[in-house]
C-alpha cells in the first residue's frame, strides 16, 4: 500500500485494516506518535489527514491510502507547525512529554481552521486529547501565544 | 552524615565503570531517536561527569525522568558546581550502578519525591570534586599554583596571564588526578542555575516528537508481544489452543509465561490480534472471588473494632464537654493510568540480557530480570528510557512487567518488546489501596478537639515483597503507607488513638503518587474541617489555632489564605474550602473554589501554596504542584477501580476517566521563599486537593462527601 507521510511516499505491506498508528510506529519506524489507548479516547496517536486531525489509532490504513498524512516529525513543514512549536517551547509545555504530539497536531489542526480561537473554542478543541501530568493550562497558554504571534 | 560520606567516597571510584556500562549510549538533548553515540573521546571525569575533547560535557542522571523535570534540576546542581553553561550540557540516563545508589537503602530507584532532597548535597559535591580535578589539572599543565586559577563557563582561567584552557582539553588529565575528599562548594551568593526557574532541557525533544519513551525502542530485529493474562489475579493456564492465533499473518510464536500467554509478531497489531484469537480456559486465581462492593462493606465493618495501636496520648476515653462527632470515609482502588502503557524491551545475546524500558525501580528491576534469565545481575543491563509518565506505577517491589517481559524474550531468537495496552494496563493490578478511614472526635469547651481516633483498614503495599523487613513495624505488623499522615497528625489536640488494620486481599497494590497520604488526607482534613464547623469557627483560622508547632503549616496555610481571597465575598453559588497536609517534607495548602454544574461538583481556581524548602528551580517546583492537583482532581472527581466477581469493571479511558482539558481549573502556586535543605515536591499537591475540593462542596451545599470519587456524593446547589 503507498502511504504520503511527510511529503514523503512510503511502500507499506500491511493488512488493509491495520491502524494507522501501527503502520507509523512499528513499519516505517516514525514512533513521535503515540499509543495511548487503541480507541480514540485520549488523543495521543493524533496526526493529520489532508489537514484534518485524526486518531491514527482508529484510522485503517485502507482509508489514508494516497492521502497526505503528517505527523509530529513532519509538522515543522508548515509555517503554523513551528509557530505552535515555537509556542510550546517558550511556555515551557512539556512534563513527560508523552501526549505532547498529539497535543501539538489537534492544536495545529485547530489554528488552521480557526486562527484565533476563544478560551471556550480551545477548550472544547483540546478537549480530546488527554495529559495526566496536568500541563492544561500551559497548553492553553501555547495555543493563546500561537494564535497571536 | 555517615551514609553521606561513604556515598562522597564511592562515586568518586566509579568512573570508568559508569562509562563502561553504556554499551547502546545513546546521548541526549535527552534521549531522542536521532542522538548520536557517546563520542569515544568522552572521559568520565567521576560517576556524574564526563568531559569530551572536544569540550562537551554530559552528566549522568540516575534518576528516571517521568515529566517531573528531574533531568533538568539535577543538571542546574552539577553544572552550577562544575561552572558549565547549561545549555550546553548532555543529559544521559546513568547506568545501573552501586554508586547511583540511594543514600538511605541500597537500590537505585526514582521515588517518594526523593530525588532532589537526598541527592542535593551529593551532586554539588560531584559538580564541585569534578571542577577542582580540572583545575589542578590546568594547574599542572601550567605550570601555576591551583589557587591561581578559576573556573567559568567550562573553562580554567589563570586571571593573571589571562591564559583560558577548556574542559575538554584537562579532561584526561584530570581524570588521573585523585578526587578531593572535600571540594570547596559555591556560596549560595554566588549561585547563577540553583535557585532559578531555568527551562527545562527536555522541551524541544518532546515538541518535536523525537524524545525516546520506552515504547519507542526499536532493536535490530525486534518484534513485539501482547500477553493474555488471566482474567482474575492470581488465575493461570488450563487449556491453551493457540492454532488461530498462529495463523495470524505477522504472528510469529506463542509462548507460554508464568504470567500468561505471549503473542509474538511483527508489530503490535498483528500481536494484538492474534492474542484475540487465542483459546484458553483459565484455572480462576485467588481474587476470583473479589468484589469491592463486598470489601467495602467488610473494611467499614472491621473499622469499628480496635485494630492495632499506632498512636497514643492522653485518654482517648475522655470525651471533651463539647459535641462528638463520628465520620466514616471510603476510597477505592486506583490505576495509574500513565499515558504511556506498559512495556518492556529485551534482548538476549552472548550472556548477556540487555533490558529496555521507562522504571523507576533500576536495580529491584534488574535482580528480577537476572532471576528470570538465569544470569547473574551483572550480566544485566537495563537501559533506563523516558517515562511516559511513572506515578509509582514503574516502581514495581515484584518488577510485574520487567519478570514478564524477560520471560517472554528468553529462548526467543530476537529482541521482543513487551506491550501492555491501555486495558491491560487499567486491568492489570497494581492499584492504589482500597481503604476505609473512621475517625471520631470529641470537641472542648474552646470547640477545639478534645479527643480523636482514627481508624484504618486497608492491604499493605509492601507485605510479601522484599521491601516487607525494611517498612514493616514488627511491633504493630502495618507498614508505615498504611497511616502515614494519619499518625503524624499535626494538630494540638490532647488525646488521640491512631490505629490500623491489615486487610488481606488477592488484589495486587502499589504506592500512587503520595501513597498513603492520598486518603489519610482525605479523611484528616474532611473531619477537621467538619470539626471545625460545628464549632462554629472559620476553617482556616481554626487550623492556624490548632497549628502552633508546625511553622510550615502556618506557613502555607497563611499564604494560601490570603493569596485566594479567603474570606472575601464570592458570587453566589459559589464556595471555597481550604486543606492543608504535609508529605515527604513538605507542607502544602490549597484553597478550592467550586460550584455545581447540573448538580456535579465544577472546580473553578485552585491557590497552593508549598513550603519545600529551597526551591532549586521554582517554575518547575510550581508545575509539580499544578500536576499534582490535576492528576489528585481526577482521582477526586471520577478514578475508580471497582471488582466483582474477581474481574475489573474499567477497560479503558471511556469508564476510567481522567481530568480533561475543559475540567482544569485555574491554578496559582505560591512557594514559601526558604534556604532551607530542600524536600518532596513531585507528590505533595496531591493529596490536599480531594479534601480542599470536598470542603468546599460542603460550605456549598452543607453535604459532606465521605467516599471518593465525589462523583458517588448528591450535592444540590443552594436555593437562589
Amino acid at each position: 500500500m503507498k502511504l504520503d507521510i511527510n511529503g514523503t511516499a512510503h511502500e507499506v505491506d500491511a493488512a488493509p485494516d491495520m491502524p494507522l498508528l501501527w503502520a507509523l510506529r512499528d513499519i516505517v519506524g516514525l514512533t513521535g506518535t503515540k499509543f495511548g489507548c487503541g480507541a480514540s479516547l485520549c488523543g495521543a496517536c493524533t496526526v493529520h489527514v489532508d489537514g484534518q486531525a485524526t486518531r491514527a489509532c482508529v484510522t485503517p490504513l485502507a482509508s489514508v491510502a494516497g492521502r497526505r498524512i503528517t505527523t509530529i516529525e513532519g509538522v515543522a513543514a508548515s509555517e503554523l507547525g513551528r509557530k505552535v512549536q515555537a509556542a510550546w517551547i517558550a511556555e515551557d509545555v512539556p512534563q513527560c512529554g508523552y501526549c505532547q504530539s498529539g497535543q501539538i497536531m489537534s492544536a495545529v489542526s485547530l489554528l488552521a481552521q480557526k486562527p484565533h480561537p476563544s478560551d471556550a473554542e480551545i477548550r472544547s478543541a483540546m478537549n480530546g486529547n488527554l495529559c495526566r501530568c496536568g500541563t492544561y493550562n500551559r497548553i492553553h497558554q501555547a495555543i493563546r501565544r500561537a494564535a497571536e504571534a | 552524615m555517615n551514609t553521606l560520606v561513604a556515598s562522597r567516597r564511592s562515586f568518586l571510584k566509579v568512573g570508568a565503570a559508569a562509562a563502561g556500562g553504556l554499551v547502546i549510549g545513546l546521548a541526549l538533548p535527552v534521549r531522542t531517536r536521532a542522538a548520536a553515540t557517546a563520542a569515544p573521546a568522552d572521559t568520565a571525569i567521576n560517576a556524574y561527569v564526563r568531559v569530551a575533547t572536544d569540550g562537551r560535557v554530559t552528566l549522568l542522571v540516575p534518576k528516571s525522568e517521568m515529566g517531573q523535570g528531574i533531568y533538568t534540576g539535577f543538571a542546574q546542581v552539577l553544572a552550577e558546581e562544575l561552572e558549565v553553561p547549561l545549555a550546553t550540557v548532555v543529559i544521559e540516563a546513568a547506568p545501573v550502578a552501586a554508586v547511583y545508589n540511594a543514600s538511605f537503602a541500597p537500590i537505585q530507584f526514582t521515588g517518594g519525591s526523593m530525588s532532589m532532597s537526598s541527592s542535593f548535597e551529593l551532586l554539588r559535591r560531584a559538580g564541585a570534586a569534578a571542577r577542582s580535578m580540572l583545575v589542578s589539572a590546568a594547574a599542572a599543565e601550567l605550570g601555576v599554583p591551583a589557587s591561581t586559577l578559576s573556573a567559568a563557563d567550562g573553562h580554567v582561567v589563570h586571571g593573571a596571564s589571562g591564559r583560558r584552557l577548556a574542559y575538554g582539553a584537562l579532561a584526561v588529565r584530570a581524570a588521573a588526578l585523585p578526587a578531593p575528599a572535600d571540594p570547596v562548594l559555591k556560596s549560595p551568593a554566588d549561585w547563577k542555575l540553583i535557585g532559578k526557574a531555568v527551562p527545562r532541557l527536555d522541551t524541544r525533544a518532546k515538541v518535536e516528537g523525537s524524545a525516546e519513551f520506552g515504547l519507542d525502542v526499536r532493536l535490530p530485529g525486534m518484534v513485539y508481544a501482547v500477553v493474555a493474562r488471566a482474567p482474575t489475579f492470581g488465575g493461570s493456564v488450563a487449556k491453551l489452543d493457540a492454532s488461530a492465533a498462529k495463523a495470524v499473518p505477522g504472528v510469529v510464536a506463542v509462548r507460554e509465561v508464568p504470567s500468561g500467554v505471549a503473542v509474538l509478531a511483527t508489530n503490535t497489531w498483528a500481536a494484538t490480534r492474534g492474542r484475540a484469537a487465542l483459546r484458553i480456559d483459565w484455572t480462576p486465581g485467588a481474587g476470583a472471588g473479589v468484589s469491592t462492593t463486598r470489601l467495602a462493606a467488610e473494611f467499614a465493618a472491621r473499622a469499628r473494632e480496635p485494630g492495632t495501636v499506632v498512636v497514643e496520648r492522653g485518654d482517648v476515653g475522655q470525651a471533651g464537654p463539647g459535641r462528638a462527632l463520628e465520620a466514616d470515609f471510603a476510597t477505592p482502588y486506583l490505576a495509574h493510568a500513565p499515558m504511556e502503557p506498559l512495556n518492556c524491551a529485551v534482548a538476549f545475546a552472548d550472556g548477556r540480557c540487555d533490558v529496555y524500558t521507562g522504571t523507576q525501580f533500576q536495580t529491584v528491576d534488574r535482580a528480577a530480570a537476572a532471576a528470570v534469565a538465569g544470569l547473574a545481575p551483572e550480566q544485566v543491563h537495563v537501559h533506563t528510557t523516558l517515562l511516559g509518565g511513572g506515578f509509582g506505577r514503574r516502581a514495581n517491589p515484584s518488577s510485574d512487567f520487567v519478570r514478564e517481559a524477560v520471560a517472554v524474550a528468553k529462548g526467543h531468537p530476537t529482541p521482543v518488546m513487551t506491550v501492555w495496552t491501555r486495558e491491560d494496563d487499567l486491568q492489570g493490578g497494581y492499584y492504589r489501596p482500597l481503604s476505609h478511614d473512621r475517625l471520631t472526635a470529641t470537641l472542648g469547651t474552646d470547640g477545639h478537639p478534645a479527643t480523636w481516633t482514627h481508624t484504618i483498614v486497608s492491604q499493605s503495599i509492601v507485605a510479601g515483597t522484599p521491601f516487607e523487613k525494611m517498612m514493616i513495624d514488627p511491633k504493630t505488623g502495618l507498614d508505615a503507607t498504611q497511616h502515614e499522615g494519619a499518625s503524624d497528625l499535626p494538630y494540638a489536640i490532647p488525646s488521640v488513638r491512631v490505629a490500623g488494620h491489615t486487610a488481606k486481599v488477592p488484589v495486587p497494590v502499589l504506592w500512587w503518587r503520595s501513597v498513603g497520604h492520598t486518603h489519610t488526607a482525605f479523611a484528616v482534613e474532611s473531619f477537621i474541617d467538619e470539626c471545625a464547623t460545628t464549632a462554629r469557627q472559620d476553617p482556616v483560622a481554626y487550623r492556624t489555632a490548632l497549628l502552633g508547632a508546625e511553622p510550615r503549616h502556618l506557613a502555607v496555610l497563611k499564604l494560601a489564605a490570603e493569596k485566594a481571597g479567603w474570606g472575601t465575598p464570592l458570587p453566589h453559588g459559589r464556595a471555597r474550602g481550604v486543606a492543608v497536609h504535609a508529605s515527604f517534607g513538605s507542607v502544602v495548602a490549597e484553597v478550592a473554589e467550586v460550584s455545581l454544574v447540573d448538580g456535579r461538583p465544577k472546580v473553578h481556581r485552585v491557590v497552593a501554596a508549598i513550603h519545600c524548602g529551597l526551591a532549586v528551580n521554582p517554575g518547575q517546583v510550581a508545575y509539580q504542584v499544578e500536576s499534582a492537583i490535576c492528576f489528585g482532581l481526577s482521582a477526586a472527581l471520577y478514578g475508580e477501580i471497582t471488582l466483582e466477581d474477581g474481574r475489573v469493571q474499567q477497560s479503558n479511558f471511556g469508564d476510567y476517566a481522567p481530568l480533561r482539558h475543559e475540567e482544569m481549573p485555574a491554578v496559582e502556586v505560591h512557594i514559601v521563599p526558604s534556604s532551607a535543605a530542600p524536600t518532596g515536591v513531585g507528590e505533595p499537591g496531591t493529596p490536599v486537593i480531594a479534601p480542599a475540593v470536598a470542603n468546599a462542596l460542603a460550605a456549598l451545599t452543607g453535604v459532606r462527601a465521605r467516599r471518593l470519587p465525589l462523583a458517588h456524593t448528591a450535592f444540590t446547589a443552594p436555593p437562589a
